[in-house]
């Protein structure tokens, strides 16, 4: 199964909520990996819904596309990573016009980036669809180098960039999409607790 | 406890002015200005925003709101444009046949409960009569910014198009006016059609077309909060009541056309309020005993709330039945 209870936390970490079809004039859903799912639920609770829908997708070595283009939507993308659809997700929304709907499936360090980009738009972030599947990995700031370390599966972890042991916390960005990893050994160098899988 | 200082009275901080200018527009709407009795500059408002006018019609204070429609850069007046409502409660007629140049008045300082969302990439305006007294205000402030805007105004006649020349001929390109009589009506639909992501609507007008505005909005996928209304609700007239206040430890009679805030007020007790039209929230009050049934009017209050029969907001709504005590 794709879905996991976050436990209870701070205000700022982000909720994710469960797809529903919005009455809109165009539908535009980001997903990556078992986000995927998600569509496929939401594409069964409205027929009529794919028609009026661009996906943009990226597998991260699952094999739903072809399911996903099974949907017939009126536009499919199949990206080999975030950063390379970032161009064709601003291209999108800047020529959206009002009475889009945005959903966004998957991972928490896909659904922040996105989310970003839909506000800049100029959508109000309450007014954006997601959902959470698949992998609880993070998408990491180290606090000290301002490095982002993506798909964090354990705490504490090394920072890919500057090597610092962190910690990683519940305090998110939204600016950033990511949360913060803190260094966990700074007063006692190399006393590091054995990282453990997250949520585990 | 809340971080603001506690007043001493109810209601905004208030000034003393007088009236300096009463221009009739048409046979309805009367332009009303206001220069400050003490000589000195206004408090500077957000586009939007309203002022409560005190009126001292013989035994009886009228505490009426209107949306301020000078340019709020213009800190040496304030402006207010009345729509005569020979059925209303009396405040616009006083206005009209009572007011003259030199009267001094009574003004609150400006509440903004319709403000512009400055994160909008543009703005569409959709005004109804008399609603088009704060885009007067909204279009200013934006005109100083090159601000992205265009104005959609429904009216009955030409002849009762209040300031609908005036705004034709400073924006050719971005008013545009319906007239009733001429069978025009407002392409809603085409407008919501094709706007720019990011794109804030705002509507003031009658409930029918606020509610028209954020029906099709809705319908077409547009976020709720990307739709900004404003109605200030008159009280209505209804049966008498009685209520008891249990802090005050009085009871009072509320009349057939008094509102239960101005019944509190005339009995002496400061209840707190700003907008006085059912939309602050500023006069909520507990509901502390109830035998009978409410008559819920405002905007403030949800569905739930409304059922519970805990909460009451006095300054629009009204009881019919027994007994009510509040908790005020």
């Amino acid at each position: 199964m794709s879905k996991f209870q976050f436990p209870e936390s701070i205000a700022s970490r982000p909720v994710y909520g469960t797809l529903e079809p919005r009455p809109g004039k165009a539908h535009l859903m980001i997903a990556d990996a078992e986000g995927a799912e998600a569509i496929l639920e939401l594409a069964s609770q409205d027929a009529a819904l794919m028609a009026k829908t661009h996906i943009i997708y990226i597998p991260k070595g699952t094999d739903f596309s072809e399911k996903l283009r099974a949907l017939k939507p009126a536009q499919f993308y199949e990206g080999p990573s975030y950063d390379a659809s970032v161009q064709r997700i601003q291209k999108v929304l800047g020529d959206a016009h009002m009475g889009l709907q945005v959903y966004l499936a998957g991972t928490e360090g896909l659904m922040g980036q996105a989310m970003n980009e839909a506000v800049s738009a100029g959508i109000p972030a309450s007014a954006i669809q997601t959902e959470h599947r698949g992998s609880v990995a993070r998408r990491m700031q180290c606090v000290h180098c301002k490095g982002i370390t993506e798909d964090v599966v354990t705490d504490p972890f090394v920072c890919s960039h500057c090597g610092l042991n962190l910690f990683v916390r519940d305090h998110y960005s939204r600016r950033l999409a990511a949360f913060q990893g803190v260094c966990i050994d700074a007063e006692d160098p190399g006393n590091v607790p054995e990282p453990v899988e997250l949520y585990k | 406890m809340s971080a603001a200082p506690q007043k001493a009275k109810a209601g905004a901080e208030k000034i003393a002015v007088t009236v300096s200018a009463v221009v009739p527009l048409n046979d309805l709407v009367t332009r009303f200005e206001f220069k400050r009795t003490d000589g000195a500059e206004f408090p500077p408002f957000s586009a939007g925003a309203h002022t409560v006018v005190e009126m001292q019609d013989g035994d009886r204070t009228r505490l009426n709101p209107y949306s301020l429609m000078s340019d709020p850069a213009d800190r040496s007046i304030y402006a207010i444009s009345v729509r005569r409502d020979d059925q209303g409660r009396g405040g616009s007629l006083f206005m009209h046949q009572k007011v003259k140049v030199g009267d001094a008045m009574t003004l609150t300082y400006p509440v903004n409960l319709f403000s512009l969302d400055l994160r909008a990439k543009k703005h569409v305006f959709f005004a109804g009569g008399i609603g088009i007294t704060p885009f007067k205000a909204m279009i200013a402030q934006l005109e100083q910014s090159n601000g992205n805007w265009e104005l959609h105004y429904a009216c009955r006649t030409p002849a009762l198009g209040t300031y609908a020349d005036e705004l034709t001929n400073a924006y050719p390109n971005k008013v545009h006016v319906y007239y009733d009589d001429q069978n025009q009506v407002i392409p809603l639909e085409d407008l919501l059609d094709g706007q720019p992501l990011g794109t804030h609507v705002y509507v003031c007008g009658p409930t029918g077309m606020i509610d028209w505005v954020h029906a099709t909005a809705a319908a077409h996928g547009w976020p709720s909060e990307n739709v900004h209304s404003e109605e200030f609700l008159a009280p209505q007239p209804g049966k008498p009541f009685e209520v008891r206040l249990c802090q005050s430890d009085i009871t009072i009679q509320v009349g057939e056309h008094e509102s239960l805030l101005e019944a509190m007020e005339r009995c002496g007790v400061d209840a707190p309020f700003l907008c006085r039209g059912g939309a602050c929230g500023q006069c909520e009050t507990d509901v502390v005993e109830a035998e009978g049934d409410f008559v819920h009017r405002d905007h403030w209050l949800d569905d739930e709330d409304h059922a519970s029969g805990k909460k009451i907001m006095p300054c629009v709504s009204r009881f019919v039945g027994k007994t009510l005590v509040l908790d005020r």
